[in-house]
């Protein structure tokens, strides 16, 4: 008898009870029941490692950075420009010159739209984006569009929520100047082949930014690997604070940039006369930081790499085939976004009941969905739909909360009917 | 945190079945309505007559709510003059904001709307359509007084 010896490595698991003791925002109840928070790719939920470590900087250590000789400006300047570091490693970045700290992806992205593409674009010029986008990377587009006369261009989706790629290939030509492509869309929670649209762009010269407030938490990102020249991502969609984001850069791309704004810790002389701007990355940080964001953002790193952030992805994907098989044999519901690959986002309307009123009523159960556009008007325009309601996953989300989920829209059916 | 309160009977019937529902051709008004953040969007056709509201007729999608409100508002100014619908504005603005409102009986079926008070999330839905009436009358003021 002939045996095969295979050496498959096992599936990472996560332990999800222990995840969520991390978590003591899931001790409350809402409505009298146990809170189910399925609203992760909203804002995700913080864990103790995360709250320690900005309470530990706030009690102990708090001074502005790069500023002073005393102990407190040192551990200060220290802690952020280590964050930096530590998102550097996360992301996989040459350098930590290209490594900007943001108020969150919407800062990164108008960042580049203002002080690389502003500059530079003109009449015949073009900028091409998806039908999935946010509307943090289509405003900024838009704006840029208006002040240089360039022409803003869309790339088609289909009916699953899938770019369609040929449609994307065929718009891309020497006038293409920048791409600007969601990661994962936050709508659907399709996961766009972004590697091969960087690669085509960047055949074409374009440079290629990349939305990855909604990938960051759902998979390794190494924009080394991906070869993209803008990464923007958010803390608090990573289980960091909220008002803190990345926009990483190619370090060559950055030198070129001027400034986006002006003020202290930007500059390195100032006269009435001249002032010489401070070396990257503090050229594109002025005023002070928001250093205690930068220490839960790198805290949150630290906790999600100790959970692994295969065994999260793994954790997520059986829990999004888990939901979409029970939400599909439900009467009446319809899931928008049925791409082939998909992270933890499951949006759907059900017959009958608007979309507002099923997060009233899941609301009333102590279940905590997004409904609404999705800050993604053209995409439920696409669907002829006003809104989706919004199912999102994390790190500590369990089977039996999807089971709290469908008894609530089984609630919400008897409620209307 | 009831739902019986917010979703009665009266107001699952008119989202079922929205009085008043559709086009008005031709109208003297029309104004549009539009809550961003849900989606809700309606559209509202007036005819007049003198200071009265002699039609009224909605269209648009919407949650329950909004729905169910617009219907309702639509069967209660419904040959109301200007003054009267702007008092029961008033009225109802109180009802959907202030926790010890009593809904008075002129209120008639907007009653079933005071549940929306306890969801503050909902009180722009139930308000979208008054706030789109007031468009409507004054647009057709504005039409009137430039005839």
């Amino acid at each position: 008898m002939a045996v095969t010896a295979t050496h498959v490595a096992p599936p990472p698991v996560l332990d999800v009870e222990r995840v969520r003791r991390d978590f003591p925002i899931l001790e409350r109840t809402v409505n009298g029941q146990p809170l189910v928070y399925l609203d992760s790719a909203a804002s995700a939920q913080r864990p103790l490692a995360v709250l320690r470590a900005v309470e530990r900087y706030e009690t102990q250590y708090h001074a502005n950075v790069h500023r002073g000789v005393h102990a407190l400006s040192q551990a200060a300047t220290d802690a952020y420009e280590g964050a930096r570091e530590r998102v550097r490693r996360f992301i996989n970045a040459k350098s930590t010159r290209e490594i900007i700290f943001t108020r969150g992806t919407t800062e990164g992205i108008n960042l580049v739209a203002q002080a690389y593409a502003r500059s530079r674009f003109g009449p015949g010029d073009e900028i091409l984006i998806t039908g999935l986008e946010h509307h943090a990377n289509i405003v900024p587009w838009q704006m840029v569009r208006d002040q240089t006369g360039c022409t803003l261009k869309v790339a088609p989706i289909d009916r699953r929520g899938e770019i369609e790629l040929d449609g994307f290939l065929a718009m891309l030509s020497p006038r293409t100047r920048l791409v600007a492509i969601a990661h994962v869309s936050n709508a659907l929670g399709t996961i766009l082949p972004v590697k091969r649209m960087i690669d085509a762009a960047h055949a074409h010269g374009a440079v290629v930014l990349v939305d990855g407030a909604q990938a960051i938490p759902h998979c390794a990102v190494d924009v080394s690997a991906l070869g993209c020249d803008f990464y923007a991502f958010s803390g608090h969609k990573l289980y960091g604070p909220t008002g803190i984001g990345v926009l990483y850069g190619r370090e060559e791309l950055l030198q070129a940039m001027p400034p986006w704004q002006g003020g202290g810790d930007m500059i390195l002389t100032v006269s009435f006369e001249k002032t010489t701007y401070n070396e990257l990355p503090w050229k594109f940080e002025a005023g002070t930081p928001n250093i205690s964001g930068t220490i839960g953002l790198a805290a949150a790193m630290d906790y999600v790499e100790s959970l692994g952030l295969e065994a999260i992805a793994a954790h997520e994907r059986r829990l999004l085939e888990h939901a979409t098989r029970e939400l599909e044999r439900m009467p009446g519901i319809e899931i928008i976004g049925t791409a082939r690959h998909k992270a933890a986002v499951l949006s759907f309307t059900l017959a009958g009941v608007h979309p507002h009123d099923l997060g009233t009523i899941l609301d009333a159960e102590g279940v905590a969905i997004r409904t609404g556009h999705h800050c993604a008007m053209p995409v439920m325009t696409f669907f002829d739909i006003p809104a989706t309601a919004r199912a999102s996953f994390g790190c500590y989300n369990t089977e039996a909360e999807v089971a709290r989920l469908a008894a609530a829209l089984d609630k919400a059916r008897e409620v209307f009917t | 945190m009831d739902l019986k309160e917010l979703y009665r009977d009266v107001i699952l019937d008119h989202n079922k079945r929205p009085r008043n529902f559709g086009r008005m051709e031709p109208c003297d008004a029309h104004a549009e309505g539009h809550n961003p953040l849900c989606g809700d969007r309606l559209t509202l056709y007036v005819r007049m007559k003198d200071d009265r509201i002699e039609d009224i007729r909605f269209e648009g999608k919407g949650c329950a709510i909004s729905t169910a409100s617009a219907s309702l508002m639509t069967e209660a100014v419904k040959g109301k003059d200007r003054r009267t619908v702007n008092e029961l504005y008033g009225r109802i603005h109180s009802l959907l904001t202030q926790q010890d409102a009593v809904p008075d009986a002129s209120l008639g079926k907007l009653a079933a709307l005071s549940g929306v008070r306890e969801f503050p999330a909902r009180v722009k839905c139930a308000s979208l359509c008054w706030h789109t009436l007031s468009a409507a009358l004054e647009r057709s003021a504005a039409t009137v007084s430039t005839e």
